[in-house]
């Protein structure tokens, strides 16, 4: 077991150097990059003066170099021109659009959205499975098909409008400000008491608009696994033994329908997170949403391709968990060698 | 005194197309330690009885009338009226696995593959003999020493997908007497089975039945199974008993139509080459201008018309990573030599995993092989299958076709019967859609169907009819040499002996070879005129039918042949010469058959016609006469 976590961890470093490859090469797809477009900006209305600065940048960044020795360079496998001093070295690159270092501009949002996705995931499993479970084992039955109707609603509302109608409710009836992450007053404070308590607060609107789709397919999933393995022969094994129905249900068939359960919390997050940005934005949640849509938008490469490499990690060590879950709880897995003749 | 007594038990299932009775006025008795056999074909309620002395009936049905009436035989509790039991609740949970316990017929689901067998037999001990886990656990390994798991220690903690189907069946067993039941249900426990497993198998029923003396109620249609196990025998068709008594009764003196019927329908060895199975619904097989448009075959009967020459072929089971691990190979094939003769029908007998299936998917070149060639004469000489492309491919697709073994997956359910009797002719080009249209008319009279069945899916068939249109859709093409993949395994006996009267008429009237493939000797012996024994992906012995089966030389030929049951009272499974016979274990052959790894195996001519794999004498040349 041992040699298996660490084999996947090492396979994660290939791994990991394909996206950032494959992250860099978009990034680059389109044609100039920040510099020339603001030379290029500044030419356009006479301000030569300002072009000399620009010029220092490009030199500063290395983008005059050919494309593999800037990739090489942003990684920190090339010497640039302070040296090696790239991603692996902890320099993260410079943000042009806010003229600060990327550290300091995703700082202070990254924790936040992995709160944020963590709730979500929780979100999601608490709700659907009691729900997915109470759907199978009584199909067709009023309860199964008002879930399925309300799954099916929350499918097929788009994310923003669904934030935008509890934003107006939460604020009508329960009087709670929703905007952001926590409430005016506390933003630049210190952690209190009170302050975790507003963003727990501001936490239930966006938890529920992102994670409602969500949900609903893995109800649909947990449901139909549920229903298959009902019927399966070992089941009326355990019947034959003389087990209750509630007992036989929690040790054999949902056991086996749970496996998909767990395989999908690598999937869930990079959806979470490309689905939260427009939620982000409506919202203003101090997540990397927004800055990532900005930073795409006006080619700030250096910080667009650390988020995308970011939410990749995640993505990365999702996978890992769910594997590493999917072993522990499926002999069939553990154990697969050992089966061989 | 009776444990079960069934008295006028009806059944009924309520359908979308209103009541169905699935059972019909039962009424038999299970005496303790006598094993009695419930005998029928599919569909003729004997699961459904089972299913209601268990209480695990569907909710769509309900017990009309009649008692089921289960006693303890030492009186320790009262008699108890299952009929009368909620089917969940407390009192008949008490029942399940307690008091009665079963055995399906499928070891390979019936397990959950995330529990140890240890957890799952020791669950129904925990459940009824109010004992701690440590107790449970204690049981649990008497019970597998009982049913006599090598390893009963190890066994505690395996998962089932490590062990084999028999050792599953096993688990099963323990499991089902871990409470010490009085009544034993075993519903079609060998069906899934090797015959030298089934045998094994049988006989650990009849050592633990005489352990623990108590009722089995048999369920088969196997009247091998039920001639070596039964001491009484009750007939069942369409829900009601036909005919009840002791075995020896009902197989001296069979009295109603049923019974004789599906008892001139077995296979069994020494049948006259003449004598022919008497199928209970015979069909009338319509062969007129069924060859014409076929590919000319210009190889006269009795030469060679497909050679298997040192075929070999391997399955990567896993592949190797690249941070290290070897990649883990099988030898599905080693070194196969093989003849069929055109105009024969060559049976390929060996238990599963012995490669027959592989040999014959490398006859169809559905698989490449690693080594050696398949050569195939299409009346320009023997040609290595492997070499021929394009047009010359399409050819001999045409010229050999497949029968499939389950009907059920093997028909693709979204198509008519008439989509898929005509794909193969659309593929191939071949004619305009009238004649296709008229080609699959006459294929559906030709395997005995109506054809304005054409326009069905195949879900409105049964078993036996879906397994014709698997033929009628290999006999499209009018090809020459058919591939037949277990074409009955998957049958009752009375639809066994029809499709089996069809091949043979088929093969008769057009002129075909085949290649059949099962694991049933009886049923190779019935059609096959030579047959070839593999064991571990080897050759193991080859000749002619009669000569293989009344003398057969090799000791794995001969712990195949002893372990069919066959139904007939006079001619019992010799149970105790099983256990030393565990001859499927090629390094543990006495010379000189013994194959070691490394070692080729080769085919010596012992007697004229008739071929034993033996390494240790290919030195000596052919020791015509002396063989062992």
């Amino acid at each position: 077991m041992l040699y298996y976590i660490l084999r996947r961890l090492l396979l994660m470093i290939p791994t990991l150097l394909v996206i950032s490859l494959l992250i860099f090469f978009i990034i680059e797809l389109p044609t100039g990059d920040y510099i020339t477009n603001q030379i290029a900006a500044l030419r356009a209305i006479g301000e030569e003066a300002s072009i000399a600065k620009l010029e220092f940048l490009r030199k500063e960044f290395s983008l005059d170099k050919p494309f593999f020795e800037r990739y090489l360079i942003w990684i920190g496998l090339w010497p640039g021109p302070h040296g090696l001093d790239g991603l692996i070295q902890g320099n993260w690159g410079w943000s042009f659009e806010f003229d600060k270092p990327v550290e300091q501009v995703v700082g202070p949002t990254l924790p936040l959205t992995i709160v944020l996705n963590f709730a979500t995931i929780l979100f999601v499993y608490i709700v659907s499975f009691p729900i997915g479970i109470y759907s199978a084992t009584r199909q067709y039955s009023w309860g199964d098909y008002g879930f399925t109707l309300l799954g099916y609603i929350g499918l097929a509302t788009p994310n923003f409008l669904l934030a935008l109608l509890l934003l107006y409710g939460f604020n009508r009836w329960f009087g709670m400000s929703i905007g952001g992450l926590m409430d005016p007053q506390y933003i630049d404070q210190p952690w209190s008491v009170d302050k975790m308590l507003s963003v727990l607060a501001h936490l239930i609107v966006p938890t529920i608009v992102i994670g409602t789709s969500g949900t609903a397919a893995m109800i649909r999933r947990l449901r139909a696994n549920l229903l298959d393995e009902l019927h399966k022969q070992y089941v009326t094994t355990g019947r034959a033994k003389g087990l209750k129905e509630n007992q036989l249900l929690v040790k054999y068939p949902l056991r086996m329908a749970i496996n998909p359960f767990i395989a999908d919390i690598g999937n869930l997050i990079p959806s979470l997170v490309s689905g939260s940005v427009i939620v982000s934005v409506v919202m203003s949640l101090p997540t990397v949403g927004p800055v990532l849509l900005s930073a795409l938008q006006s080619q700030d490469q250096f910080l667009s391709g650390f988020i995308l490499l970011f939410v990749a990690v995640l993505t990365l060590i999702g996978m890992l968990i769910s594997d590493l879950l999917l072993a522990v709880l499926d002999p069939r897995i553990r154990l697969g060698g050992r089966a061989a003749s | 005194m009776n444990v079960l007594s069934i008295e006028g038990l009806t059944v009924d299932f309520n359908t979308a197309e209103g009541k169905v009775r699935a059972v019909d006025d039962v009424s038999f008795v299970v005496p303790e330690n006598r094993t009695v056999a419930l005998v029928g074909e599919s569909g003729s309620g004997k699961t459904v009885i089972s299913q209601t002395i268990m209480g695990l009936l569907p909710e769509a049905a309900s017990i009309t009338s009649g008692r089921v009436i289960l006693a303890h035989p030492s009186g320790a509790e009262p008699p108890v009226d299952i009929a009368t039991l909620e089917r969940k609740g407390p009192q008949m949970r008490h029942m399940r696995g307690n008091r009665v316990a079963i055995i399906f017929q499928e070891p390979m689901t019936s397990l959950s593959p995330l529990h140890t067998i240890g957890d799952q037999i020791g669950e129904a001990a925990l459940l009824h003999r109010n004992c701690s886990r440590a107790e449970a656990r204690e049981l649990t390994r008497d019970m597998l020493r009982l049913v006599q798991f090598p390893d009963p220690e190890r066994g505690l903690d395996t998962f089932p997908f490590e062990l084999s189907g028999g050792l599953r069946q096993r688990a099963m067993i323990a499991m089902a007497m871990i409470c010490n039941p009085s009544l034993l249900i075993a519903d079609e426990p060998t069906t899934a089975l090797d015959v030298t497993i089934q045998a094994e198998i049988l006989k650990l029923i009849r050592d633990v039945q005489q352990e623990l003396r108590m009722a089995v109620l048999m369920i088969t249609h196997d009247f091998g199974v039920v001639a070596n196990m039964a001491d009484e025998i009750a007939v069942i068709y369409h829900g009601r008993i036909m005919e009840r008594g002791t075995a020896e009764q009902l197989f001296s003196n069979p009295q109603h139509d049923y019974l004789k019927a599906l008892l001139n329908a077995v296979p069994s060895f020494h049948m006259e080459k003449s004598e022919r199975l008497v199928p209970i619904r015979p069909i009338e097989i319509n062969s007129a201008e069924m060859t014409s448009n076929r590919p000319k075959c210009d190889v006269p009967p009795g030469e060679p018309l497909v050679e298997l020459r040192n075929v070999t072929k391997q399955f990567t089971l896993r592949k190797g990573s690249f941070l290290g691990g070897k990649p883990k190979t099988m030898t599905a094939l080693d070194c196969i030599n093989l003849t069929i003769k055109r105009g024969e029908c060559l049976g390929l007998v060996g238990e599963s995993g012995s490669g027959k299936t592989t040999a014959a998917k490398t006859i169809l070149r559905a698989l490449d092989i690693e080594d050696g060639e398949v050569v195939y004469n299409r009346g320009k000489g023997l040609e290595n299958v492997a070499d021929l492309t394009g047009a010359d491919l399409m050819d001999y697709r045409r010229r050999v076709q497949l029968i499939f073994q389950d009907p059920f997956s093997s028909l693709n359910p979204r198509m008519t019967i008439n989509d898929i009797l005509t794909e193969p002719l659309e593929i191939h080009g071949i004619g305009t859609p009238d004649s296709r249209a008229e080609r699959a008319r006459n294929l559906m009279s030709l395997v005995g169907l109506d054809p304005r069945y054409l326009r069905r899916y195949p879900h409105s068939f049964s078993g036996g009819q879906r397994q014709r249109i698997g033929i009628a859709r290999a006999l499209t093409l009018n090809p020459e040499f058919l591939l037949c993949d277990e074409p009955t395994s998957a049958l009752d006996v009375s639809v066994q002996a029809q499709i089996l009267n069809l091949l043979q008429d088929l093969k008769r009237d057009l002129n075909l070879t085949y290649l059949f493939v099962s694991h049933n000797l009886a049923v190779v012996d019935y059609i096959a005129d030579r047959i070839a024994v593999m064991c571990r992906g080897r050759l193991v012995e080859m000749g002619e039918t009669r000569k293989v089966v009344a003398k057969p030389l090799h000791p794995y030929t001969k712990a195949l042949l002893s372990a069919v049951p066959e139904p007939d009272l006079s001619a019992p499974l010799d149970f105790a010469a099983l256990d030393a016979n565990r001859a499927s274990e090629p390094h543990l052959w006495p010379d000189p058959f013994k194959i070691t790894e490394g070692v080729t195996p080769t085919l010596v001519e012992l007697e004229p016609g008739h071929f034993v794999c033996a390494p240790g004498l290919q030195n000596t040349g052919a020791l015509k006469g002396t063989a062992a």
